[in-house]
């Protein structure tokens, strides 16, 4: 039987992991490539490296961090950040990612995810979305748009929308972030997941909002999430994936376990 | 053990040579070069992507150096569309044939409720007396991502049930395939990956 995915996030900032409440306070979390290792020992399905400062400078510092954590990972990596071009992807799969993600580029032109999907296969490719819900809007959820510059700004699409343009551009996976929910450990925002998941037929990946076993409980069955991610409850050593995935079990969600 | 991988041209072997490395094996890898593949002590075809991506064996004249040396019982493995490729064909590109090894073609998954692609950890039914998994339990996951699949036959040394029940990995002396990705599969892709690593030229 197929298993709910969960997936562990590291926010890497000149080659570190860092945790900060939207961007401010930030604090060193330690090692990308140890911490990987160690989430994936300890239970997680996947590994997600985001590089938060996706800076030009910034590429030698994040190929040399893709490569040194993919060296000993024998489970599915993805990474994200400052992916402009299929080059760019094609540098990152070559320092050992399987999958890379894709946002505001992809937005300014979306041929981009063609363009990876074409060389690298649609499972290669995951489109990451910025989503807030339109207070204003008729039906908030349905009209969810889409956030650009970590969430500064709209980006003009309707979530939905956009998910759809992605998986027809050859898009293997949508990670949709709420930007109501994210760090606020409240649960993860269950009717935009929902209807996004829907909407296509690829993989949602659910993130933002993470706090608590059953919020993920409730993610997997009223959000109809595919995978979960996290990053802050696995920090420090709060919780493991196997633990989480245990109490998941227990509550009759389908995970890898043993893991 | 030396590993000859076979480039195709179709996504990144990164990971596959990789888990090879960590496993302690050499690897050559080639997109071309027929001598290299007819000496080969193993073979591994690994593929992501599309079926059409496969033309490029028959173009490189990888495909007929590839069938004399498997009948010459050099191990072969195949990964995801590699796996597909060792069967007659996929509907995913009708007109381009694959080796032919084993008779039926792959299909897509059927529609219904459940997405397609089946992306994830899923779990193998394992036949008993296969090589390739020998010692893998009941149960054991392993990962996924494909929109296409080979059906249970004879060869099928495990199945996974995710719509309906397919192939997972298909083997019959020395020519073997796996629909999921032992290398991204932690602990039981490693166990599964040595056990190829562990196999020896036999004449059939």
């Amino acid at each position: 039987m197929i298993t709910k995915r969960i997936i562990a996030c590291l926010d890497c900032h000149g080659g570190r992991v860092v945790k900060g409440v939207q961007f401010v306070d930030i604090i060193d979390a330690g090692d990308p490539a140890q911490l990987a290792a160690r989430h994936a020992r300890e239970g997680a399905d996947e590994i997600v490296l985001l590089d938060i400062t996706a800076t030009h400078e910034g590429r030698a510092t994040l190929l040399d961090t893709v490569r040194r954590t993919a060296r000993e990972l024998f489970v599915p990596f993805c990474v994200g950040g400052g992916i402009r071009s299929a080059d760019d992807a094609a540098q990152v799969f070559e320092a050992g990612a399987d999958k890379v993600s894709v946002n505001s580029a992809a937005l300014k032109n979306p041929q981009l995810i063609d363009d990876i999907g074409r060389s690298f296969g649609a499972q290669a490719v995951v489109c990451a979305i910025d989503a807030r819900r339109d207070p204003d809007a008729a039906d908030p959820v349905r009209d969810a748009q889409v956030y650009v510059q970590g969430g500064r700004k709209l980006a003009g699409r309707r979530v939905v929308e956009w998910a759809r343009e992605a998986e027809q551009r050859g898009a293997g996976e949508i990670l949709l972030t709420s930007m109501n929910s994210d760090g606020m450990r409240n649960g993860f925002d269950c009717e935009l997941t929902a209807c996004v998941s829907e909407a296509v037929s690829i993989p949602v990946i659910a993130s933002g909002g993470a706090g608590t076993v059953p919020h993920f409980v409730d993610v997997f069955g009223r959000g109809k999430a595919d995978a979960a991610l996290a990053a802050s409850i696995f920090h420090f050593g709060v919780s493991s994936a196997r633990s989480l995935k245990e109490e998941l079990a227990k509550a009759g969600v389908s995970v890898r376990l043993p893991c | 053990m030396r590993v000859t991988v076979i480039d195709y041209k179709a996504g990144n072997l990164t990971s596959v040579l990789k888990s090879l490395h960590h496993l302690g094996a050499e690897t050559i890898v080639t997109d071309g070069d027929l001598a290299l593949v007819e000496a080969a002590e193993c073979i591994v075809l690994p593929g992501v992507g599309h079926f059409q991506a496969t033309e490029r064996l028959d173009n490189t004249g990888l495909t007929g150096a590839i069938r004399a040396t498997i009948a010459k019982g050099v191990p072969f493995l195949g990964i995801c569309v590699g796996m597909q490729w060792l069967y007659n064909g996929s509907s995913e590109a009708p007109e381009q044939p694959g080796l032919g090894h084993f008779t039926d073609s792959c299909a897509r998954f059927p529609e219904g409720s459940d997405k397609v692609p089946h992306v994830g950890w899923n779990s193998l039914e394992v036949r008993p007396n296969s090589r390739l998994l020998a010692g893998v339990e009941p149960g054991e996951y392993v990962y996924f991502t494909h929109s296409y699949k080979a059906p249970v036959t004879a060869d099928t040394a495990a199945n996974t049930f995710y719509i309906e029940s397919f192939a997972a990995a298909v083997e019959r002396d020395n020519v073997m395939g796996v629909q999921f990705h032992p290398e991204k599969s932690g602990a039981t892709g490693l166990k599964i990956l040595k056990n190829f690593l562990g196999l020896k030229q036999e004449r059939i």
